[in-house]
């Protein structure tokens, strides 16, 4: 398998409780993955060790690693900034920045002084909007600010604002929670258009959502990977009694 | 079930008696109806004080405002009780300066502190920290005033009003006829310490507005926290800001005892931070129950208060029109 990040050994403590207990992993490339498992089984832990978003908690403690293109994230000369660049997310509700539409997509591209001039910010942020199919909603309201769009078109901004800044991995938690079915069809549709050029990971809790984009599916239950593979093999063979439990609508 | 009772309450109360026989209803409503009533009149209290207490100051400052011209009375720059002349001026000026002073020395660092405890410190830190505002602004103001006496007006005295004079005493502003530190800047600084409490506890509330999910949205970006600061806390920090200063001037305009000890209280409209300053609470407390047989002496102290209390109320609301904006204000 061709793997974009690799997971070694990873243990994540939340004071003295574990939430993360000795997780190998293997996220491939260009793949849409799907991360399942029951409440409280540390999907969104295990995302945000990804991104380091683990570390804005004081209370964790982390050991082990994750690799991304060989390289550890967690080692010692590492950029958590430039970490975060590469891997985008997409949380469980947007949260627009509190600027105009416009300035939204433009500020990440600002921050990374990515663009100059007016024009190439104008055709970045047309472009990104369009990506995330938005744009034809708000080409004429660019500069009001973003929390006047809806819940879904936010969502989708935040999409397009995390695009911007070129990222190679999105990760999305629960990403379609907080949305109405047309809005969370609208995200589903990006991602799979997006898996081309990104390698994308995914936390659902809704079994089809998750057959709808899976490439890769990992199963956790209480701290632990049960299972990984792909989406064939999960959905359709899957090996461990836990795995088929959830399947079947145990949980 | 506990709905229903209420209904049933109501239902009772509108159509009397009747469809409930039990005989302990009526004088349930009538219980509660009482009782809502003290509850009514103990909360409507303060209220009624204040009122009470603005018509008696109006009625007691009547004859004056009778005599002489309100523009007089607030413009006119010479206290002379004993020949009959009123001036408020140099009290309400130096009311004005020593908490515009005080302001202005007290925010900036106001803000760097609410920053810091709200985007920086550590969780540890915080839960240290709140309290330990808390107890400085339950400090009394006497303490403060002590402290001033003690630290702030030698350290004018001596050393900052000779330097500062030397170098920019060509300012008048930085001006200085008065070597003995007992000065508007003692004042202020007295002032910038008693309000700081609440103005970094005011900014630190408003900055907590900010949902920690815009913070994390920025720092997903691959933004630094400074850059994080800056792009969604800062722009609150501004309204906050406004909220803290008029905040903080409501209590520095009516802080009393400590401006009281150091400010000087030298009748004359100051010119420098160096000067001294009589400050409108002072000249209340410091005159309030001596010479009263001059004519009209008492209605001129009775405005004095009067005025301060009408300064104070719009400042309390302007401040909490301001601030119940902010948090309402809700991130979309
Ligand atoms: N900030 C935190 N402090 C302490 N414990 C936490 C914290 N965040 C998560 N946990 C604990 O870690 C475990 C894993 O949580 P996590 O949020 O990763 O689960 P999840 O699989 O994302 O659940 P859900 O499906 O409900 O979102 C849970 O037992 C949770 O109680
Ligand atoms: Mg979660």
């Amino acid at each position: 398998m061709n793997s974009h990040i690799q997971v070694k050994n990873l243990n994540v403590f939340y004071g003295k409780s574990q939430a993360l207990k000795n997780i190998n992993l293997e996220i491939p490339r260009n793949q849409i993955t799907v991360i399942m498992g029951p409440s409280g089984c540390g999907k969104t832990t295990l995302l945000k060790s990804f991104n380091r978003f683990i570390e804005l908690d004081e209370m964790t403690r982390i050991s082990g690693q994750v690799k991304v293109d060989e390289q550890d994230i967690y080692a010692r000369d590492i950029d958590v900034t430039e970490v975060r660049k590469t891997i985008g997310l997409l949380s469980q509700r947007p949260y627009p920045l509190p600027m105009s539409i416009y300035e939204n997509v433009a500020h990440g591209l600002r921050m990374h002084r990515m663009k100059k001039g007016k024009n190439e910010f104008d055709q970045a942020v047309q472009h990104y909007l369009q990506v995330a199919g938005l744009w034809d909603e708000v080409k004429d309201r660019l500069h009001e600010p973003a929390t006047s769009l809806s819940i879904g078109q936010q969502q989708r901004l935040c999409l397009a604002r995390g695009l911007a800044i070129e990222p190679e991995i999105i990760l999305g938690d629960e990403p379609t929670s907080a949305l109405d079915p047309i809005s969370s069809q609208h995200i589903e549709k990006i991602l799979m258009s997006l898996k081309k050029d990104y390698t994308i990971v995914v936390v659902t809790h809704i079994l089809r959502q998750a057959k709808r984009l899976a490439d890769y599916v990992i199963f956790m239950y209480l701290g632990e990977v049960v299972e990984a593979g792909t989406a064939q093999q999960i959905f359709e063979d899957p090996q461990m009694e836990r795995t088929k439990g959830y399947l079947s609508g145990q949980f | 079930m506990y709905h229903n009772s209420t209904n049933n309450q109501q239902h009772t109360e509108s159509q009397s008696e009747g469809r409930f026989s039990r005989p302990s209803i009526p004088s349930r409503i009538n219980h509660e109806r009482r009782a809502r009533k003290v509850f009514f009149f103990i909360t409507l209290t303060p209220i009624i004080l204040l009122v009470g207490i603005i018509i008696a100051l109006v009625i007691r400052t009547w004859p004056i405002l009778e005599k002489y011209p309100l523009k007089e009375l607030l413009l006119g720059t010479v206290w002379k009780p004993q020949k009959g002349l009123f001036g408020f001026f140099p009290f309400i000026s130096g009311t004005l300066w020593v908490t515009l002073v005080g302001i202005i020395i007290a925010v900036p660092p106001c803000i760097f502190t609410a920053i810091y405890l709200s985007e920086y410190a550590r969780q540890i830190t915080r839960t240290i920290a709140k309290p330990l505002l808390d107890l400085l602004a339950a400090i009394p103001s006497v303490v403060y005033g002590v402290w001033g006496l003690v630290a702030i007006v030698p350290l004018i005295g001596n050393h900052i009003s000779p330097f500062l004079g030397k170098y920019l005493g060509f300012i008048p502003l930085f001006s200085s006829e008065n070597p003995t530190g007992y000065s508007i800047l003692a004042g202020g600084i007295v002032l910038a310490v008693m309000i700081a409490p609440f103005i970094i506890s005011i900014i630190f509330e408003v900055l907590s507005t900010v949902p920690k999910g815009v913070r994390e949205a920025n720092l997903a970006l691959g933004a630094t926290r400074w850059q994080t600061v800056h792009a969604v806390v800062l722009p609150k920090v501004i309204p906050g800001i406004g909220a803290g200063i008029v905040l903080g001037a409501t209590r520095a305009l009516g802080e009393t005892m400590a401006v009281l000890m150091v400010a000087g209280n030298v009748v004359q409209v100051p010119v420098s931070i160096f000067d001294a300053a009589y400050p409108l609470p002072a000249l209340i407390a410091n005159n309030y129950g001596e010479m009263m047989s001059i004519p009209l002496y008492d209605a001129a102290l009775m405005g004095a208060a009067l005025l301060l209390l009408i300064v104070i109320l719009l400042f309390n609301i302007i401040s909490n029109l301001i601030l119940k904006g902010i948090l309402k204000r809700s991130w979309g």
